[in-house]
């Protein structure tokens, strides 16, 4: 594992943006003062000319992205997830939702892992608050290489879309070979007892806990489900089907995330326990995002002690 | 301005003022206050200032409205079906099931609407993107928004004035239509922004006091809103709120209130008497 590369999306969000700007020039990009830590200063730095910075006003930056799109560009506008999905939710709603404009949100920053700056800035509600838009795609990229293309994916997908980034640095999940569409999971790993489905930095340790749990005799079917909206509901279900019990893992509440988006999915089409592992239903605190992911229980032996409760479920 | 061009549009404010009503009763609710108080600009806005296309709504160049202060649809709809961007019929149909004119402004459903608002405070954020995309296309068009008094203690419209300035959005027109009351009372009674003026100015706008119903005057703020290069002009219109129906004026009940049917047909018969002497004139 010593020679694992390690990016964070939010690296790879901004490298992404100046691809898209070379090949785009109806791309703009908005930041709410934050450049430098969402990476939009790499994009800033490429073309001065199509970055805008709003200031520290997101819901303003929100409507701007709304007016800029409605004359006919491509927009990204950044800020952490907080501010984005949560500080202007009635912005991107009324604005970007209602309208189905062409604007792509990079909220970066996201969940827990933002570590020492505490409950304030770790928003763990952003998927769950963007799951209720009407038309609203959301993707949480598991690694660099995912992040990249999503970008890509986003810019050409007409409507908008919400994109999830973290702060910390990830293990690298995908080769150079990963194909990414939007509204698809893929199966990294084969299994018949368990379905384990992750989402973003949980979906490194979705496989390590797979690792350990096939050690221990257990077949977990391991599935990336970066798009939560739409979610592959064909995937969920034949897991469902396939092995009988779910496990859903995410950075995130399990109230309103991924957790929801599948339990809706198979409760509606065939029934089976699922078992969430997420932020309980709490706020977060200060500490180094690595400790602060075990404290709250987003570690690959978490996942392994609640696939094992989930099994005890299994008829 | 000539008095034949000032006849022309004082008919045609009256002719918004007839649609206000007409679609406020039919729908048996909507906000006749503020569409009343903001007739004399959206009439010169559409038949005066705006480069718009009924045949081709989308036209990429055209001037862009965004009509900030939502709920005042009725005056818009009413514009836009006089100016032939949908049928007289439509009015009628405000906010009934399956209608194209929905109680607040959507830019899906009908043609000539080029922004969906009506949660207060926003508008003005999407005329900025609309007159920054402008700026950087080098494109020829103006982008107008109209707010309402009550409108601007949202605190998103200052982030957005603090925008346009900054970025020296000078193709971007913000009008405040200030009538003085909004529901719950008189600005003073509420919670008052003003002094309006000073303050769009501290923001760095320039600023344009004028009577809202006063065609000379309108004309002026608009043609004066051009000549300024550098930063985005501010038009505060005084109003007064339910203009041209005797007694929904200056009265805040009528902020978000249908009139009955013998209240509708007292309205039609004051509008049909002031058409009547306009057309003496």
């Amino acid at each position: 594992m010593a020679d694992v590369v390690k990016v964070a999306t939010r690296d790879a969000y901004g490298k992404a943006l100046v691809e898209l700007g070379e090949k785009n020039d109806k791309v703009i990009v908005l930041d709410a003062d934050l450049a430098k830590a969402t990476k939009t200063i790499n994009f800033k730095n490429a073309f001065p000319d199509r970055f805008f910075d709003a200031g520290i006003a997101e819901s303003n930056m929100m409507g701007v992205a709304a007016g800029l799109a409605a004359v006919g560009y491509t927009v990204f506008a950044s800020s952490f997830a907080m501010f984005a999905a949560g500080r202007a939710f009635e912005q991107i709603r009324n604005s970007i939702g209602y309208t189905h404009l062409n604007v792509k949100i990079g909220a970066t920053h996201a969940g827990i892992s933002v570590g020492e700056d505490g409950a304030s800035h770790q928003c763990c509600e952003d998927i769950a608050l963007m799951r209720t838009i009407p038309g609203m795609t959301i993707i949480n990229p598991a690694d660099d290489v995912e992040a990249r293309l999503a970008v890509l994916a986003a810019a050409e997908l007409d409507g908008p879309v919400y994109l999830r980034f973290g702060r910390l640095a990830v293990p690298r999940v995908f080769d150079e070979s990963y194909r990414f569409e939007i509204g698809k999971g893929n199966v990294l790993r084969e299994g018949s007892d368990v379905a384990i489905i992750a989402t973003g930095l949980m979906v490194a340790e979705a496989l390590a806990a797979a690792e350990t749990l096939a050690a221990q005799g257990i077949n977990a079917r391991v599935i990336n489900m970066a798009t939560i909206k739409p979610i592959d509901k064909e995937l969920v279900i034949a897991a469902a089907q396939e092995t009988g019990v779910l496990v859903t893992v995410e950075e995130h509440s399990i109230i309103g995330g991924l957790g929801s988006a599948v339990t809706e999915t198979v409760c509606e089409a065939c029934p089976v326990p699922v078992i969430r592992v997420g932020v309980e239903d709490k706020f977060g605190a200060s500490g180094p995002a690595v400790e602060m992911l075990k404290i709250y229980g987003l570690c690959a032996e978490n996942i392994v002690e609640k696939t094992k409760a989930a099994l005890a479920l299994k008829k | 301005m000539d008095a034949a061009a000032k006849k022309q549009l004082r008919i045609k404010a009256n002719q918004v003022r007839k649609g206000i009503i007409e679609g406020v009763y039919n729908a048996k609710s909507g906000h006749p206050g503020g569409s009343l108080s903001i007739a004399e600009v959206m009439t010169y806005l559409y038949f005066c200032e705006m480069n718009v296309d009924p045949k081709n709504p989308k036209a990429e160049n055209r001037d862009r409205l965004v009509l900030s202060k939502g709920h005042v649809a009725p005056a818009l709809y009413a514009a836009l079906a006089l100016k032939g961007f949908f049928s007289q019929d439509e009015i009628k149909l405000l906010r009934k099931p399956g209608a194209m004119l929905q109680g607040h402004p959507s830019m899906k459903l009908t043609p000539g609407v080029d922004m969906s608002t009506g949660s207060l405070g926003q508008g003005i954020s999407t005329a900025c993107g609309m007159a920054l995309g402008g700026k950087l296309a080098g494109a020829p068009y103006r982008v107008y928004t109209i707010l309402g008094d009550g409108e601007i203690q949202e605190g998103q419209v200052w982030e957005a004035a603090m925008f346009a300035a900054a970025k020296g959005l000078d193709n971007l027109v913000a009008i405040v239509d200030w009538n003085n009351l909004q529901i719950d009372g008189s600005l003073d009674e509420v919670n008052s922004p003003c002094p309006i003026d000073e303050k769009f100015a501290a923001f760095g706008w320039n600023v344009i006091s004028i009577d809202g119903h006063d065609f000379d005057q309108i004309d002026a703020a608009f043609t004066a809103a051009k000549d300024c290069k550098g930063k985005p002009t501010c038009i505060i219109a005084k109003t007064i709120k339910g203009k041209g129906v005797s007694f929904m004026e200056d009265n805040c009940d009528w902020h978000g209130k249908a009139p009955n049917q013998a209240e509708y047909e007292t309205a039609m018969a004051e509008l049909d008497a002031e058409l009547a002497q306009l057309e003496t004139m």
